[in-house]
């Protein structure tokens, strides 16, 4: 039985895994301590919760639990991690590399960065979403504090050669983030074997709760600080305070276990569901795929259907929740920056949908999103002026558009 | 954002969509908007000796809102003289269609694509094309 609409965006957000829930029920009833009293049973009962959760977070990224600070979110690791390099290492320099399909997240903060003062290297991507290595060691100078390089796109799932740059970071002596919002939980990801010196990720990516996440900063080799960017009552090793969230971090942990044991089985079932529904949809006409195939998460795929409007396409296609890099509703009226920094022009970002897949997705679903699309598609084009000229073989760029 | 009722209406059941011969002398065409901008309204009209829009079609890349306030256009324009056409104006539009103001540009294209189909008319048949406001979008 299909339940409307059917959910394919889960780059956005995922849903919370039942058995997240289960563990996190307790903590919103009547284990409700603050971790940090010390002196009676409701804290230690909090703080043994919150020191498991560290462990079951550790394990799934190969590190300790004691490097792992609890935060609201990735936005706000993102955050702490940039700001809270550049105010500790200070005296060391200020410049930061990053790249231009870099989430907001990171983007704002660097640009946050360059009006206080500090040097910002937006390194560009080719066609297929990756940096180039070589740019990217020319781009440090003796100034360069740190490279904080995504370790997979949002908009279009490219994982970008996290050990190749890491090692470039410690080849020069530079600290090396990685915001793994999409990855941690998806793919295998280890902060030793990739050389990862702090990393941001959230629990709703995986199956966890919103409004919890965590930072990952390496105490040894080197040894890694942040300022903290909040003041208060010296939590999470005096980088983070605030009371914690007890029920997210539990929650966060459960997710990250669930991950460790089954992302195998959950990659190969739903790649396979994702890569059922690009093939088909591959066969319609003038569609395309945004950035690369080889190098790209399991349960993603973004593609173009030249000559029909993403914004529309949505609405044509009711019955499935996706998003497009039509940016019809924003107030700029601008295409998504991802693909436009992908060097696809903006007709083919208006033309875009992301299809992002769960451990729950059903074949079913994927059968009727395949069949509803296709439909959509086809409607839509009978509708566009673009679709008739392209047939009639005018070539498109001969018009002089009246832009607006 | 949820569009009204009335531009599901139209996205789902669009008027007029299709093509007339641009070759006829009766027959206007306007072709407004840049696929860069996502969206592109070709609206044209026919028109018979008494100066009446006797048919309007339309074909448009864009948001459901554009797609309806052009469909909207040509029910609009059939039946009506070309002078009475140029009055539509895109205020009407977003007014029917109770389009939400980060939509008013789809209503100002419609109004653009009427008045650039008129004009084409025009200049086909001997008469000197109309000055349009600079488009204001």
């Amino acid at each position: 039985m299909l339940t409307f609409p059917i959910y394919l965006d889960n780059n956005a957000t995922t849903p919370l895994d039942p058995r997240v829930l289960d563990a996190m029920m307790p903590y919103l009833t009547n284990k409700f301590g603050n971790a940090a009293s010390r002196n009676h049973a409701f804290g230690w009962h909090a703080e043994e919760a919150v020191d498991y959760a560290r462990e079951q977070i550790a394990s799934l990224i190969n590190c300790s639990p004691k490097e792992i600070i609890f935060t609201s979110g990735a936005t706000e690791s993102d955050n702490l991690a940039i700001k809270g390099v550049f105010e500790m290492y200070a005296t060391k320099g200020n410049h930061i590399i990053t790249a231009t399909t870099e989430h907001k997240a990171v983007l704002d903060t660097c640009k946050h960065i360059e009006k206080l003062g500090g040097k910002v290297t937006y390194l560009k991507v080719n066609e297929k979403g990756l940096i180039d290595l070589k740019e990217l060691e020319e781009a440090i100078t003796d100034k360069t504090i740190l490279i904080s390089i995504m370790y997979a796109n949002n908009e279009v799932g490219v994982i970008q050669p996290i050990k190749e740059i890491s090692a470039i970071a410690k080849k020069h002596g530079v600290l090396f983030f990685t915001d793994a919002t999409q990855a941690v939980g998806k793919i295998p990801v280890d902060v030793e074997a990739d050389g990862i010196d702090l990393m941001a990720f959230s629990g709703h990516k995986m199956y966890g709760p919103k409004g919890v996440g965590a930072l990952y900063v390496r105490r040894k080799n080197p040894r890694v600080k942040v300022t903290a960017q909040m003041d208060g009552g010296g939590h999470e090793r005096g980088m983070r305070s605030g009371t914690l969230n007890v029920t997210g971090i539990v929650g966060l942990g459960k997710a990250c276990e669930l991950a460790k044991q089954e992302m195998e089985a959950d990659t190969a079932r739903i790649s396979a569901m994702r890569d059922r529904l690009e093939k088909e949809l591959l066969t319609i006409e003038e569609s395309y795929v945004n950035g690369s195939v080889e190098h790209r998460l399991p349960h993603v795929t973004n593609i173009s259907f030249k000559y029909v409007e993403g914004e529309g396409l949505m609405m044509g296609v009711k019955d499935i929740a996706v998003s497009s890099g039509s940016a019809c509703t924003s107030a700029s009226l601008e295409p998504s920056y991802v693909l436009k920094a992908l060097g696809l022009s903006d007709d083919l970002a208006h033309s875009s949908l992301r299809f992002g897949f769960s451990r729950f997705t059903t074949d079913e679903e994927v059968d009727y999103a395949i069949g509803h699309v296709k439909e959509a598609v086809a409607k839509l084009r009978e509708m566009s002026p673009l679709w008739e000229m392209y047939k009639e073989g005018i070539d498109l760029n001969s018009i002089e558009w009246a832009e607006h | 954002m949820a569009y009204s009722d009335k531009v599901i209406d139209h996205y789902n059941n669009p008027r007029n969509v299709g093509t007339l011969d641009k070759a006829k002398n009766n027959v206007g065409t306007g072709l407004v908007g840049a696929p860069e901008c996502g969206d592109v309204m070709r609206l044209q009209i026919e028109v018979d000796e008494n100066q009446i829009i006797t048919d309007a079609k339309f074909k448009t890349f864009g948001c459901g809102s554009a797609i309806a306030s052009s469909s909207l256009a040509t029910e609009w324009l059939k039946g009506k003289s070309v002078d009475e056409a140029l009055s539509i104006d895109n205020m009407d539009i977003v007014e029917e269609l109770a389009l939400p103001p980060v939509k008013i540009h789809c209503s100002v294209l419609a109004e653009d694509a009427i008045k650039s189909a008129i004009n084409d008319y025009r200049v086909k048949n001997g008469l000197p094309a109309l000055e349009l406001p600079k488009s204001h979008h």
